[in-house]
């Protein structure tokens, strides 16, 4: 007797939970794997826009957003498809932040959300892939294709005169996608790439791949690697044996530690990495600090952004179903409109209720083209003497 | 001219980087081999004794730093050297009392050592992450070049540069004292030819009173010392990463058993061959190509594989090796 109590008890509970006036966003991150150092101040980024939210009282008369989250791995497409899985199925959510990597958010995407019809807006996952995926219209991503940073890397290039390059990719999603995007934009430009390289990070030596490098030659070399794995290894051998003294940064090697290691040996050389200025960008930084955590950890200003347009979407389609609100994403995001602010999601959402029209502009200055991705806007910088040096905003 | 351009280019390339790559690989090779061929263990530990050593030897070039001695052009950290083998000898010793000891005793099958060796990995790869941590550490000092390329260029008037990197000599220097006194010491010493003759045949070598257990300190002191100074040599010449040093483990085993597990040239050879091969077989020959043939322009890059292979490359030579010369090419032990 008394255990059905307790299961009556249970039931009643989990019903109530599941009211229609509540609105469940599951969260997929990596919080183990390669990147489990960058999951929890994603997460803190949507836990932000949850709460802000939720503050203000204003979503859909009244209603109480939750959230769980559930571990995607990063590197284990086959581990982040059951998680998701797990987000859809059992907890019934209404929306998914995620994922965190390339490959495994286009296995979860394809297996789990679009078949169950299910929104996911990423922050962080930049392959060139998930531009032109089947995701009939449930997939976005507050962050920039690495196709879009290929087309900036081809005109900073060709504006510096720089027609002639090698290329050195770091052996992954990112820089295989980046590497072979580029070559597309800088071959329609007319630009020639002397030869693709692949490297290996963490490896002994990287001799063999400044030797192929050197062979093929070129004006500048271009590193899509990680600046504290192979891509420095590379860069310091062609330094040592002058292979090359004009490098290409994209924006997984341009970091304080690259002018650290190399300080003045850069001093020809130039990159670009995605914008982190503007009004909307401090705002967030102050009211994360407020928070408790660094607004400028990587993708933490992605992931407010993420949550806080699917919940903006859900307001102005007047409804929590993801097959409803997902054609309202892009009008959230983007003008014309009322723009909002970060730490505005409360006017935004009166507005909404109102009937008006509004452009989320965000801590990303977001703008969604395209198939549902970040316009992405990316600043140009040279390092002449030590130091990085922006030069303009492309 | 052209001829020369084209030989300053392989120099620079493939033959000067492949020769200090080689060394390292081969003093690594060297201690591998020794353990083999006289514990009778493949050792696991061997690279993580390297990451060990090269972290004592940098803690102790900080604090010469920090005291004000330098060697001027000289990186300090060969003064520290020494201190450093000292430090880990008596950590690898205290490895060997502890674990390997028991199971000589009781005589367990050599995979069961292996075993431990996987054991002794682990905690020593957890020790050097404690004391030093998993940052890539950089501390070289001194001169940087002894030819620089623009001092080569303005030198000879040629269109290719030559760079020789003072820790590249550094390395070649070490790496061929460091083998003259180790064949030196196992063919004209007492101690040496009693390590030969209980890697030969342990029984005899009993019989004829070798103390067994002198012997096996000598070798672990002696593989210790040729790790720790592949390790060092390897951090001068890239940088310190305690990750990178469980990776080059692969290259060095692949070195040892290429030239015959348990003998030393082989080791040597071993270490070389592996080195120039990963270089060379993946070198696009365009640009020498054009300088020896200047009438004759390829389109392609003459580039036998591409450099995702290069390590495919040393592990075919390894089963090819395998396959026709069990014994490795100079008849080490088979494995």
């Amino acid at each position: 007797m008394k255990k059905f109590f307790l299961a009556t008890a249970a039931v009643a509970a989990l019903t109530a939970g599941a009211s229609a006036q509540d609105v469940k966003i599951g969260i997929s991150m990596g919080y183990t794997g390669p990147l489990e150092s960058m999951a929890p101040d994603i997460t803190n980024g949507a836990e932000l826009a949850i709460k802000e939210v939720n503050d203000s009282g204003n979503l859909l008369d009244g209603a109480n957003v939750t959230s769980v989250q559930g571990d995607n791995t990063c590197a284990d497409a086959a581990a982040s498809v059951a998680t998701v899985e797990r987000l859809v199925t059992s907890e019934r959510v209404n929306g998914i932040m995620g994922g965190m990597c390339s490959g495994e958010t286009i296995a979860s995407l394809e297996r789990v959300a679009v078949p169950n019809g299910m929104v996911m807006i990423s922050p962080s996952a930049t392959s060139p892939a998930l531009s032109d995926i089947e995701d009939q219209g449930y997939f976005f991503r507050t962050s920039p294709s690495d196709a879009r940073q290929g087309e900036v890397m081809t005109d900073i290039m060709m504006s510096r005169g720089v027609d002639n390059a090698a290329v050195t990719y770091t052996n992954n999603d990112y820089g295989k996608g980046l590497a072979e995007a580029f070559k597309r934009f800088y071959e329609e430009a007319g630009g020639t790439v002397t030869i693709m390289a692949a490297h290996d990070d963490g490896k002994a030596d990287y001799s063999a791949e400044v030797a192929a490098l050197a062979a093929a030659g070129g004006d500048a070399l271009v590193v899509a690697g990680y600046v504290d794995q192979g891509g420095s290894g590379i860069v310091r051998g062609a330094l040592d044996s002058g292979a090359f003294d004009t490098f290409v940064f994209p924006d997984g090697m341009i970091s304080q530690a690259l002018v650290d290691r190399f300080g003045t040996e850069l001093s020809s050389s130039f990159g670009q990495n995605p914008s982190a200025e503007g009004e909307g960008r401090e705002t967030f930084v102050a009211n994360a600090e407020a928070a408790g955590f660094d607004g400028n950890a990587a993708f933490a200003a992605e992931a407010y952004d993420a949550t806080a347009l699917m919940l903006l979407a859900m307001q102005a389609a007047k409804s929590s179903d993801p097959k409803v609100y997902k054609d309202q994403v892009m009008n959230v995001a983007n003008a014309p409109g009322e723009p909002i602010m970060p730490g505005e999601l409360g006017k935004a959402l009166e507005l909404l209720a109102a009937g008006t029209d509004i452009d989320y502009v965000g801590a990303t200055s977001v703008e969604l083209v395209g198939p549902g991705e970040s316009a992405g806007i990316y600043r140009e910088v040279d390092f002449p003497d030590g130091t990085i040096n922006v030069v303009k905003i492309h | 001219m052209d001829i020369a351009n084209a030989l300053v280019a392989i120099l620079n390339f493939v033959v000067i980087p492949a020769a200090a790559y080689g060394s390292q690989l081969a003093l690594g090779a060297l201690g591998v081999t020794l353990i083999y061929g006289i514990l009778r263990f493949s050792n696991f530990a061997h690279g993580d004794t390297m990451a060990f050593g090269t972290a004592m030897v940098i803690l102790l070039t900080w604090a010469l730093q920090a005291m004000g001695v330098s060697l001027g052009p000289i990186p300090t950290a060969l003064l520290a050297l020494p201190f450093g083998i000292a430090l880990t000898a008596a950590l690898v010793l205290m490895t060997d009392r502890w674990v390997y000891r028991h199971y000589r005793r009781v005589r367990a099958d050599p995979i069961v050592l292996v075993m431990a060796s996987v054991g002794v990995m682990f905690v020593m790869n957890g020790l050097t992450r404690l004391v030093i941590g998993v940052e890539e550490i950089r501390f070289d000092d001194g001169a940087r070049f002894i030819i620089s390329v623009q001092q080569f260029k303005a030198w000879s008037g040629l269109a290719e540069g030559l760079s020789f990197r003072t820790t590249q000599a550094i390395t070649l220097i070490v790496a061929a004292l460091s083998c003259w006194a180790l064949f030196r010491f196992l063919n004209r010493t007492r101690s040496g030819k009693a390590m030969r003759a209980y890697s030969d045949n342990e029984d005899l070598a009993l019989l004829s009173g070798i103390d067994p257990e002198r012997v096996v300190r000598m070798t672990w002191i002696i593989a210790t010392a040729l790790a720790v100074m592949a390790g060092t040599l390897y951090g001068l010449d890239k940088s310190f990463k305690a990750f990178n040093y469980f990776q080059i483990l692969l290259p060095i085993f692949a070195a040892a058993i290429v030239g015959g597990l348990g003998s030393p040239t082989g080791a040597v050879a071993g270490g070389f061959i592996i080195a120039f091969s990963e270089v060379a077989v993946t070198y696009p020959w365009k640009k020498i190509a054009g300088y020896l043939f200047p009438t004759w322009q390829p389109d392609g890059l003459l580039q036998l594989l591409s450099t995702e292979y290069k390590f495919a490359v040393s592990f075919v030579i390894l089963i090819v090796v395998l396959l026709f010369r069990p014994t490795g090419l100079f008849r080490g032990k088979s494995v």
